[in-house]
């Protein structure tokens, strides 16, 4: 039966425990990783959770996809810190937890300003012209160096102002908890909106602008109001960016910085609300461990991106969403003989590919170490027939086998989707 | 007088270049729908190939060889991986060549190295076309217009004059008719695809050595031929030749005048000092401008006329 009223729910079980967790692992995580590297990486994977779900407010929400969300991420970082600079010289009484929000109310005026041009189209000419918008003010950076301080960037001093309980925002870890309480408020403020009447009419102008269009709705109004929304957003990342690095530099409007976000965002899974949140975590992790870990990891992340759009297009999100209906019907035991053998093949492939990846890394790029490469926990020979060879062999028995566990994987699994549809259908009837 | 004619050549010989590779990346997203973010990559990776072949066999046969190999490329690429993605829709298909553009630059960087190649123009097009008022203007910038203006005529022709032209046309607009009429349209596809491919890389192998052959070369015109398509109207092959020789002329302009706002308003005798409000937009010099003309142009273009110069449809 169809339900014809609205009915008051008091008190969601399931969603109130997820949010608990969410802000209890935002308490402990710094408790558990305890090393500087990890509370600076903490600190940063916060900062990329509110820009990555700003960022999917456009992309999952609103079907716009953005070449130039770092424009507003970065012009909130350059206003912040200008703001905290100002609170430095005495010229301005503001506490120094509230500089972030400085920088996101500075990126949402200038949202209003390309957002109106930008928001004109919708589809894939947003995409190039948020592309145009985004080299522009790229450009602009260099071109006025007394505000985007040229090429050293603009440096400030987080450790100033009123000091409220002796908070001074000098040890990291102050600093960390400040950004775990503006991501724990900024993830509910953007769940909120997903739920307001305005981000049901996104999702509509996503899926359908003709018929929101035909029912008196301004397409253009709401994708506009949006990404103002989304840009105050970011600007509030910027400026945590700013308090935790205390420089700025012109990078951080750099169509490199939206490919990031573009990349992990979808990566992560942009069709569920916490999938960016997966993907600002891999994106801290890429940026400083896989790029500490080896050289060539931007060819690892464009190859992970391409098999990703190819064969998971809704991201790791999706993977997980997937898994855990088959959980839910408890099938789940059924396949994870399957897994094992995918993952066990799939890290055969993966060190076969990577030998050869890094053994070519080398030769372009060490020459002048000699032809010894410490691989793992070996040392490999880059001149030597035998350790390509023996790569090339093991990638190839990986593939292989990865073939044939990936048939066994597919059948099992679609029988399993089969019985769940039945499943389904017979607790209809009930 | 000088000036403007050598700084209208040279302007008009990058618009040119523009033009062909924003042709490819229009034809593409007229039919396909996908805006191939990857175009500038091939236009990069033609100029290496040039430069490889060039070093092997010479410059002449490198200028038939690399765009085919970069057209190979291109056609494998849609039929491997773009074609599977199509039915997730165009954000995707949008994504995957935002990919390969990532692994492009990689891979290139790891055959040839971070720096950049010397990439020479040959010596048969070495030195002066003519000499105008007493400047020189260079017989390659003459050359690459030839080329240019020969691509021109063959897509003219290949479009309106032949069969497989008319195929394409056909496709262009209603797929599922020249389907239904029996023509093979994924190949179709494929075919445009490559094909566009295929000219990018002609215009990397005869800009690779009239600008720099390195890594950051696709990224310099990869946003510009964004801006070319946009402001020509998406889709409309002579927009893009408009826009193309617009913006080639606007810039090379832009970069030679080194005149300020501050020297224009000192013409009619006002004064600006450094304290004046906005001092720092008042002695900007227009050439130091010039880089973000394009995208200014594109802003203003979509507030006076949003569907571009020559489009026909908005939105």
């Amino acid at each position: 039966m169809n339900q014809m009223f609205y009915e008051f729910k008091p008190l969601n079980i399931g969603r109130f425990l997820i949010w608990s967790f969410f802000a209890l692992l935002l308490l402990a995580a710094p408790l558990l990783f305890t090393s500087s590297l990890d509370q600076t990486m903490l600190s940063q994977m916060g900062i990329a959770i509110i820009v990555c779900l700003s960022y999917n407010m456009l992309l999952g929400q609103g079907g716009m996809l953005s070449f130039g969300h770092a424009v507003y991420s970065g012009m909130g970082a350059f206003l912040a810190i200008h703001t905290l600079n100002l609170v430095s010289n005495g010229a301005l009484p503001l506490p120094v937890s509230l500089v972030p929000l400085a920088g996101g109310l500075g990126s949402m005026v200038v949202a209003v300003v390309l957002g109106w041009v930008t928001t004109k189209k919708s589809g894939t000419p947003f995409a190039m012209i948020t592309l145009g918008v985004g080299e522009l003010v790229w450009a602009m950076s260099l071109m006025f160096p007394e505000f985007f301080g040229g090429e050293g960037g603009i440096s400030g001093n987080r450790v100033t102002g009123s000091r409220p309980f002796g908070i001074t925002y000098g040890p990291q870890i102050q600093l960390y908890y400040l950004i775990a309480v503006y991501t724990f408020v900024c993830t509910a403020l953007m769940f909120a909106f997903t739920r307001t009447p305005l981000g049901r009419m996104l999702n509509a102008v996503r899926d359908n602008p003709e018929r929101v269009e035909f029912i008196g709705y301004d397409t253009q109004k709401v994708r506009y109001i949006a990404f103002i929304i989304a840009a105050f957003f970011a600007g509030i990342s910027g400026g945590l960016a700013a308090l935790n690095f205390e420089i700025v530099t012109s990078e951080v409007v750099s169509g490199y910085r939206s490919g990031a976000y573009l990349l992990f965002t979808f990566l992560g899974g942009a069709t569920f609300f916490f999938g960016p949140i997966i993907g600002a975590v891999l994106m801290v992790l890429a940026f400083v461990l896989l790029s500490e870990f080896t050289k060539a990891w931007l060819l690892y992340l464009g190859l992970i991106f391409l098999f990703m759009v190819m064969f998971a297009p809704g991201g790791v999100a999706s993977l997980i969403m997937m898994n855990l209906r088959v959980a839910a019907f408890g099938y789940l035991r059924k396949l994870w003989v399957s897994y094992l053998g995918l993952a066990l093949t799939g890290l055969t492939v993966l060190l076969g590919a990577a030998v050869m990846i890094e053994l070519v890394y080398h030769l372009q790029l060490n020459v002048a170490l000699g032809p010894e490469m410490p691989f793992l926990w070996t040392s490999l020979h880059a001149d030597s027939v035998n350790s390509w060879f023996g790569a090339l062999f093991v990638m190839l028995t990986g593939l292989g086998l990865f073939e044939v566990c990936r048939r066994q994987y597919v059948r099992e699994w679609g029988e399993i989707q089969e019985h769940i549809e039945k499943e389904i259908k017979r607790r209809e009837t009930l | 007088m000088e000036f403007y004619t050598i700084s209208l050549l040279n302007g008009i010989s990058y618009g040119l270049l523009l033009f062909m590779l924003s042709s490819g990346l229009t034809l593409i997203f007229s039919m396909m729908g996908v805006l191939n973010f990857a175009h500038a990559s091939f236009y990069m990776l033609g100029a290496y190939f040039a430069y490889s072949v060039t070093e092997l066999v010479g410059f002449w046969p490198a200028l038939l060889l690399a765009p085919l190999l970069v057209g190979v490329l291109g056609a494998g690429f849609e039929k491997f991986f773009l074609r599977r993605v199509h039915k997730f829709g165009h954000v995707p298909e949008l994504l995957i060549t935002f990919g390969l553009s990532y692994i492009l630059l990689e891979l290139v960087q790891l055959v040839w190295g971070r720096g950049s190649v010397d990439y020479r123009v040959p010596e048969a097009l070495e030195g002066p076309l003519f000499v105008l008022y007493g400047t020189q203007f260079p017989m390659y910038r003459g050359f690459m217009m030839l080329v240019a203006l020969m691509m021109l005529l063959a897509i003219w022709l290949l479009l309106k004059r032949t069969r497989i032209g008319l195929v394409i046309q056909a496709a262009l607009t209603h797929p599922e008719m020249a389907q239904a009429l029996g023509h093979n349209v994924p190949r179709v596809f494929m075919l445009v695809f490559g094909g566009g491919a295929a000219l990018a890389g002609l215009a990397g192998v005869i800009g690779g050595n009239a600008f720099i052959t390195e890594p950051g070369m696709a990224a310099t015109v990869g946003s510009v031929i964004f801006v070319v398509v946009v402001v020509g109207g998406m889709g409309s092959l002579a927009g893009a030749f408009l826009a193309s020789l617009l913006i080639g002329v606007l810039q090379t302009f832009a970069v030679a005048i080194d005149a300020s706002l501050m020297s224009a308003v000192q013409v009619i005798g006002l004064t600006v000092t450094p304290d004046t409000f906005g001092y720092a937009l008042w002695k900007l010099k227009l050439s130091q401008v010039a880089p973000i003309l394009p995208y200014l142009f594109l802003v203003l273009i979509l507030i006076f006329r949003p569907k571009g110069l020559l489009g026909t449809r908005e939105g």
